[in-house]
């Protein structure tokens, strides 16, 4: 005889695949490795291992991408030479799409095209964009929904902050 | 306790017939074309409602006001 508990557990289950319940990334996490297609290379995050890195989603139909690529090429400028690296994940289900939006706006830091989704299956980005700071010792150490000129001190902070305990 | 097996295998099953889904983030590049929109050219609209409240006669019906002549 099936338990009531069992019948129970099979409800739960059942409502918990209904809900699309997946673990998206915390901050304190270790960031997932990712091996993406790219330019001007092939992107991996286990290259970059002990640097700090600002993985950033974006679309090209996401306007406030836009706005982030000059603020995300001048923080790759300003502290790159003290171990930062910004990288875009594409997430565009047509590389051609992006690749005319960054004509437009020109990305001087690595790029790479998720277009299955895969990587951000994992990372699970909450909007457009979103960004991940991950410090020197892989962990995930803040994310950020959105992009609005208000933010960049904040998120230059942050970055500041990291690199500071990656010299530790 | 069969028949409570069937009530919670039908639950699990009308929980799968959830039409309403979300979509995730990074999929919404076909949700974000302007054709998508609720209101895909405002100045359109307003042209069309300005002319439809005079042809109507109304006054204040939305948010152009005047009426009657055409020429608020």
């Amino acid at each position: 005889m099936i338990s009531r508990s069992f019948v129970a557990s099979l409800v739960v289950s059942a409502i918990a695949a209904a809900s699309g319940i997946a673990n998206a990334q915390e901050v304190g996490t270790r960031a997932p490795a990712f091996d993406l297609v790219g330019v001007p290379k092939q992107v991996r995050l286990a290259d970059m291992k002990g640097q700090v890195v600002y993985v950033d989603f974006w679309a090209s139909w996401c306007a406030p991408c836009k706005q982030s690529f000059p603020w995300m090429n001048e923080m790759q400028a300003k502290y790159g030479a003290r171990g930062f690296n910004v990288v875009g994940i594409n997430v565009d289900q047509k590389r051609e799409d992006a690749e005319k939006f960054l004509v437009g706006t020109p990305a001087k830091f690595p790029v790479a095209y998720d277009t299955t989704g895969k990587v951000a299956e994992v990372y699970q980005p909450k909007g457009m964009p979103t960004s991940f700071l991950i410090g020197a010792d892989g962990k995930v150490r803040a994310i950020h929904v959105g992009f609005k000129d208000s933010n960049r001190e904040e998120l230059e902070r942050e970055i500041q902050a990291a690199l500071t305990a990656a010299r530790k | 306790m069969k028949r409570l097996i069937a009530a919670a295998s039908a639950i699990a099953f009308s929980l799968g017939l959830t039409a309403c889904g979300t979509v995730p983030a990074w999929q919404k590049g076909n949700l974000a074309k302007s054709e998508m929109a609720f209101d895909p050219d405002p100045l359109q609209t307003r042209f069309a409602e300005h002319t439809y409240h005079s042809k109507e006669g109304a006054t204040g019906g939305l948010s152009v006001g005047g009426g009657g002549c055409g020429c608020n």
